[in-house]
């Protein structure tokens, strides 16, 4: 409780808090570029050095970033831009593009934004106009009117590249490249991907224009550098604007992070996933836990946080049906274990319950048959059941075939969960055959 | 219409042969008689003569002048021999700014280039013209005769010269006897010229001073006044001729309605001015009466003033000529009183066919006849001015739109000036050409209604007014959505200028980049030497060829071609050979094959058209005997995109290069050798012909040649990583660039590990090495490597599963048993499915797994994109 008589000397702990959690939701959630990328050094001064010959010698160049989603590839872009755009000769000259793959989803798109970006003769306001071979056209003329050195070099970035690689003929890779190649405007083409083997996606000759540079981000982390990046993601920065408060918060964020407990969970995420973006929501969990009554981060806030990233959604999902379908789950799952996956249908499941009821002789559970279908109809509108491909209406619903979209250890762990489970049902569940 | 024209025109040689040529067995003749069936009416084309000869523009025909007519023994074939003259239109658009001034519309220029047939058919010969010859500084007249050319200068496919007046001598009769009507233009459409013509004949009787002012010789004149009948004769005959010709245009009329109903497209344009043409033997009728009345010196200014009204055609054009015929008294009143009118109509007129032309010549039309109205009527200028203000302030009231501003600006300015900007002329587009259609039914409806009331002129004239004001708002209307396709796209050029290499690295750098353009091409020699002999002996002997080349990605073949074509355009302009025009285009750079028409068209003329429009131009081009075409050379990249399912776009560029005039040579280029047999029809491949070439993948010295070449004594790499990067390169693929790339970047690996040793600047072997690794080396295993402990275990469980199965497919629920094994074996927390399932998506994603779309959840199947010893291998390491 020393935190609190600390609190006392300078401002109130709730506006203190309110700044901490503003502070840190901004580092998580915003998605700042941080001042250094640590882990990419060397790529980083490959993309700098590319661009800036680009920008300043007029040097035309393509290159791919490749490397896992939440590797950092849009933000080793951003911050060689930010580095670039540092220096005043390229804040004048570069002009940039910014596609989305899965924005432009066609060539035509593609072209209409390009010219958008670079504001071209038949830009007005924010529309473009003409026809798409017109503005292709035009736009393959600009670049060709341009020279290396007297025409301003345009910075192509084609985020999610590997899906203007399935556009028709790939005209817009082959032509964006092609003047990549040849005496035109100067222009950078960077492509970001997750696809390792995009390469093998383009066509030969849009291949063969690409000069082949990939920079690749691929995470080398280690868990103690997890844990540092975990730590440094916590602490307060030095202007924050109650000095002791923050020294108190980033000392307790410290012992936070030896505690074993929480080394244990964050072991288990890192060996889920070495990105930061779940990282990030694990913590934004914890931060948002904290209140004047809880001033602090505890193990116990974590577990909590790490116990809801982990749950599993379709289990989650069974403990929101009724006993009858819960009841028509349990049957297929011993149907399941029976037939070694063979799909079913409704009346094999119904027999199943059936049975399941003879034996019991008490007739809590006795549904009629609609009733039932019913419930089966409802399980497939939730998706636990989908019917087999290729048997489509022709058959009637009650033959109709169907697999269950749930693991064995999915159902048990609801049963255990469920709310006032009925014990025979549970029993039932739990048994190994039917 | 045009084959009717033929038909009807009769040619016959008038008198005896003059001499008998044995060797060529041949007939000179003296002068050619040219009737047209069932008139009476006759035009003699003697040795001398200016003529115009039938071209692919009806508006714009030939100009040539007959140095010699003779035809063959049978009579069968009539030939003349001609000199040629160009038009501005003409001349290549690229090498129009060497005239340095804006072409007058009347201009054409001596044709002193080589390359062109002189002989020509005489059945293409439409009609004589007069030629005049201007001094240099002389200004061009500014008269309305429409039917007067002006040479000033000659053109000899590359620079504009001065004439020597010796070769339009003066005793060469360069006038004809339709220059006495000025009124009658030489760019009326064919069907025209029989009425037109009918006119002539009736002018020439009379003897007037005025006509004989401007006529440059009377010789001709004489020789057809003596043909012709007497003066009183003529009177009786002129009624007669009207009459006959009302009748004519009439049907004319309705035919050309069918016609512009069937025939959508540049048509429009036609139609357009058609209009005011077919009203020109009216009004020469009209000037006629008053020559004969008066016959004297005044008439000439009468004559002129006369003139203007011929502007107003489009008011009353569609009048029944009857009524209007009826009152020739009020040919006076034309002059002055619809001059109020002209200017407001005229400016509209101005701007609907801004709209609707595209070609240069109509430009230059509307040009001429803009120029003329401030000269005939400077009075009514200020009324003018209010009802331009009134149109452009409705305009502008409709579109708020700030950006537009500038455009509307420079349409209102065009108004005012009267002088249509090429800038707005190059604004109309393909897209919509729809709406302009609407647009000029509308305008001609609204013209035959007003026709149709036959109030008095001053009322019909504020109708016309009315109707007229609609359409330019509605214009600006469609303006807004037009295209505002300003002539050159540009990137902004830069503020700084760029940096130049400073060290050794640098200009390695520079020289070893792809778009580096070597001074010559290593290595291609014997494939360039092909490629330039056949091409150049297409263009020496003017026929036309296909050429099929071969190659794969990165060896030179669109290079060696373009070093070709810059030979032979040197060869061109020593002299050497005869001209040629070099076009490009590319099977990837257009969104469509049939684009490839349009492209076409464009780099040949300047013409803007839509495909179906372009083909069929082009098929005329190359099909009808154009007696001047150049050799033109066709460069089509990336054949095989062309392929359409019906072949047609391959077909027609194929075909062309073998009919008889087209001289086209065709030089195509794919990347697979077996492209005409593989996706070709028989008579497309056929067509494509025998003349293959390959371009086989560079060998290992031939890329360590090139990058010699480059480098140019820039002594950058050691010799032994050079040879390293061509035997990499060469055992890979051949593909020069990426050899060119590999190199690019080891000279930037060496320049960073340079900085801490600087003695050593030399690209040595380890960074080739190190560039190649980072270009060739899959990186896949490293993924592998880098993957988190459950993405790891995921992997080994989906071997292990495919072991038990025995095949390479799993579903996920398969996997994830073996996972949870797995999982308690390495002493791990046991995961939910969810959590796996997410691991899977995210090696899915890498593409490291192939799956299923993931709705499919625990059911989707699994497959794995790397070898299963990779993968081992891969986690074996660790």
């Amino acid at each position: 409780m020393s935190k609190r008589k600390a609190k006392g000397a300078s401002k109130p702990i709730g506006e203190c808090i309110s700044q901490l959690q503003k502070c840190l939701r901004e580092r998580l959630c915003h998605n700042r570029i941080p001042s250094q990328l640590e882990a990419s050094e060397a790529q980083h001064k490959h993309l700098l050095g590319l661009l800036q010959r680009t920008a300043n010698n007029g040097e035309s160049n393509s290159v791919l970033i490749i490397g896992p989603r939440g590797s950092g590839k849009t933000a080793l872009l951003k911050c060689v831009l930010r580095d670039l755009l540092q220096e005043k000769e390229v804040q004048k000259n570069l002009l940039q593009v910014h596609l989305n793959g899965l924005l432009q989803t066609d060539d035509r798109i593609a072209l209409k934004e390009i010219t958008r970006q670079l504001n071209l003769e038949n830009v007005v306001g924010d529309k473009v106009f003409g026809s798409f071979a017109e503005n292709l056209v035009f736009l393959l003329e600009a670049l060709k009117k341009g020279d290396r050195s007297t025409t301003r070099p345009v910075l192509f970035v084609l985020d999610e590249f590997d899906l203007f690689a399935h556009h028709k003929n790939q005209t817009l890779l082959y032509n964006l490249l092609d003047v990549s190649q040849s005496a035109q405007a100067p222009v950078a083409v960077v492509g970001l991907t997750c696809r390792l083997d995009v390469l093998e996606l383009l066509e030969k000759r849009v291949k063969s224009r690409f000069s082949h540079r990939q920079i690749h981000l691929l995470s080398t982390l280690s868990f103690t550098q997890y844990l540092e990046q975990v730590a440094s993601q916590l602490s307060l920065p030095d202007d924050f604007p109650d000095r002791e408060f923050a020294l108190d918060w980033n000392s307790s964020m410290r012992r936070f992070c030896e505690d074993k407990s929480v080394e244990g969970i964050l072991q288990r995420h890192f060996n889920s996933s070495k990105d930061f973006c779940s990282l990030h929501m694990l913590l934004m969990l914890c931060l948002s836990r904290i209140s004047t009554v809880n001033p602090t981060i505890k193990p116990a806030d974590i577990l909590e946080a790490s116990r809801l990233c982990f749950s599993d959604a379709k289990s989650n999902m069974l403990h929101g049906l009724s006993i009858l379908e819960l009841c028509l789950v349990i049957a297929m799952k011993h149907l399941n274990d029976v037939y070694e996956g063979e799909p079913f249908n409704f009346q094999m499941v119904h027999n199943e319950f059936k049975k399941f009821l003879q034996r019991k002789s008490s007739s809590v559970y006795n549904f009629e048959q609609p009733v039932v279908m019913k419930a089966f109809e409802h399980l497939q509108q939730l998706e636990l059941i989908r019917p087999v491909d290729g048997s489509s209406a022709k058959t009637q619903r009650e033959y109709q075939l169907m697999n269950l979209a749930l693991d064995s250890s999915q159902i048990i762990e609801a049963l255990h969960k469920y709310p006032q489970c009925p014990t025979d049902i549970k029993q039932w569940g739990m048994s190994a055959f039917g | 219409m045009k084959a009717r024209l033929r038909v009807r025109r009769v040619y016959k040689w008038q008198g005896e042969p003059l001499r008998f040529d044995r060797k060529l067995k041949n007939f000179e003749y003296g002068s050619l008689i040219i009737s047209v069936e069932g008139l009476p009416r006759r035009n003699i084309i003697n040795t001398g003569h200016c003529i115009l000869i039938e071209g692919e523009d009806e508006d714009n025909p030939y100009v040539a002048k007959v140095i010699k007519l003779f035809g063959d023994e049978g009579g069968m074939q009539k030939k003349a021999i001609v000199q040629w003259f160009v038009r501005a239109s003409e001349v290549p658009v690229s090498k129009l700014p060497l005239l340095g001034r804006k072409p007058h519309p009347q201009e054409i220029f001596y044709y002193q280039g080589r390359g062109c047939n002189e002989e020509v058919n005489a059945e293409s010969i439409l009609r004589p013209v007069q030629v005049k010859q201007l001094d240099g500084p002389a200004a061009f007249p500014d008269s309305s005769d429409k039917d007067t050319l002006y040479v000033k200068l000659s053109w000899d496919t590359k620079t504009f010269k001065m004439v020597d007046s010796a070769l339009l001598s003066p005793s060469t009769p360069l006038c004809c006897p339709k220059a006495c009507h000025p009124n009658s233009s030489p760019s009326s459409l064919p069907s025209g010229t029989p009425a037109s013509r009918r006119v002539k004949q009736r002018a020439l009787p009379t003897p007037d001073p005025a006509v004989i002012q401007q006529a440059a010789s009377a010789d001709h004149r004489h020789t057809e006044a003596t043909t012709s009948p007497g003066k009183d004769g003529g009177l009786n005959a002129e009624s007669l001729d009207s009459k006959i010709k009302l009748s004519a245009s009439k049907c004319l009329g309705t035919k050309r309605k069918n016609a512009s109903a069937r025939t959508p497209g540049v048509r429009k344009r036609l139609e357009l001015h058609s209009p005011e043409k077919k009203s020109l033997p009216f009004k020469d009728a009209l000037s006629q009466l008053l020559d004969e009345e008066f016959e004297s010196e005044v008439e000439l200014a009468q004559k002129l003033s006369t003139s203007p009204p011929q502007l107003l055609h489009p008011t009353y054009n569609l009048t029944p000529r009857g009524k209007m015929h009826t009152t020739p008294a009020n040919s006076d009143s034309i002059s002055l009183k619809p001059s109020l009118v002209i200017m407001n109509k005229l400016s509209v007129y101005d701007m609907d066919i801004e709209s609707q032309t595209r070609a240069v010549s109509s430009l230059t039309e509307v040009d001429s006849e803009s120029s003329l109205v401030p000269l005939a009527a400077p009075k009514p200028r200020t009324s003018k001015r209010k009802s331009a203000q009134l149109v452009s302030s409705r305009i502008k009231k409709q579109l708020n739109l700030l950006d537009e501003q500038q455009n509307l600006d420079s349409d209102t300015e065009d108004e005012q000036e009267f002088v249509p900007s090429n800038k707005a002329l190059s604004s109309s587009s393909d897209d919509d050409e729809m709406i302009h259609g609407d647009e000029s039914v509308q305008v001609k409806k609204g013209r035959r209604c007003t026709a149709g009331t036959l109030v008095p002129r001053s009322k019909k004239n504020l109708s016309t007014t009315r109707t007229c004001r609609k359409t330019p708002n509605k214009k600006g209307a469609a303006n807004t959505s037009h295209t505002p396709r300003l002539g050159t796209p540009t990137i902004p050029s830069r503020l700084i200028p760029a940096r130049h290499p400073v060290n050794i690295l640098e200009v390695a750098r520079t020289r070893l980049h792809v778009s580096s353009v070597p001074e010559s091409l290593p290595c291609r020699e014997q494939e360039f030497q092909d490629i330039y002999s056949f091409v150049e002996t297409k263009i020496i002997d003017g026929t036309g060829g296909c050429m099929y080349i071969s190659g794969v990605p990165g060896t030179g073949k669109t290079a060696t071609v373009h070093e070709v074509i810059r030979c032979l355009r040197n060869a061109a302009n020593m002299n050497e050979i005869p001209s040629f025009h070099f076009i490009e285009i590319n099977g990837m750079k257009m969104t469509d094959p049939h684009q490839a028409y349009v492209q076409i068209l464009e780099k040949l003329t300047g013409q803007k058209a839509t495909a179906d429009h372009a083909a069929s131009l082009l098929e005329k081009r190359f099909t009808n005997p154009a007696p001047r075409i150049e050799t033109t050379v066709l460069l089509v990249d990336e054949l095989d995109l062309l392929w359409t399912r019906k072949q047609n776009v391959m077909y027609n560029l194929f075909d062309w290069p073998t009919r008889r005039h087209s001289r086209l040579v065709v030089l195509t280029i794919a990347n697979t050798m077996d492209l005409p047999e593989r996706i070709m029809i028989n008579r497309v491949a056929s067509r494509l012909g025998l003349t293959r070439m390959s371009f086989q993948p560079y060998g290992f010295k031939q890329l360590q040649q090139i990058i010699m070449s480059r480098l140019n004594k820039v002594k950058a790499f050691e010799d032994d990583a050079l040879q390293l990067v061509s035997r990499k390169v060469a055992a890979l693929s051949g593909d020069a660039r990426r050899c060119l790339d590999i190199c690019r970047r080891a000279t930037e690996l060496c320049e960073h590990s340079a900085t801490n040793t600087s003695t050593r600047r030399l690209v040595g072997m380890n960074h080739v090495m190190d560039a190649l690794n980072e270009m060739f080396s899959s990186s896949f295993i490293t993924a592998v490597k880098s993957a988190s402990v459950q993405e790891q275990l995921f992997l080994r469980a989906v071997i292990a599963e495919f072991r038990r199965l025995g095949l390479e497919e799993a579903t996920f629920q398969q996997v994830f048993i073996q996972h949870q094994a797995l999982c308690r074996v390495e002493g791990l927390q046991s995961i939910s499915v969810s959590e796996v399932l997410a691991v899977c998506q995210r090696l899915g994603a890498c593409r490291l797994l192939l799956l299923e779309t993931s709705r499919l959840g625990v059911l989707q199947r699994i497959r794995l994109n790397i070898s299963q010893d990779d993968i081992l291998y891969a986690l074996k390491s660790d």
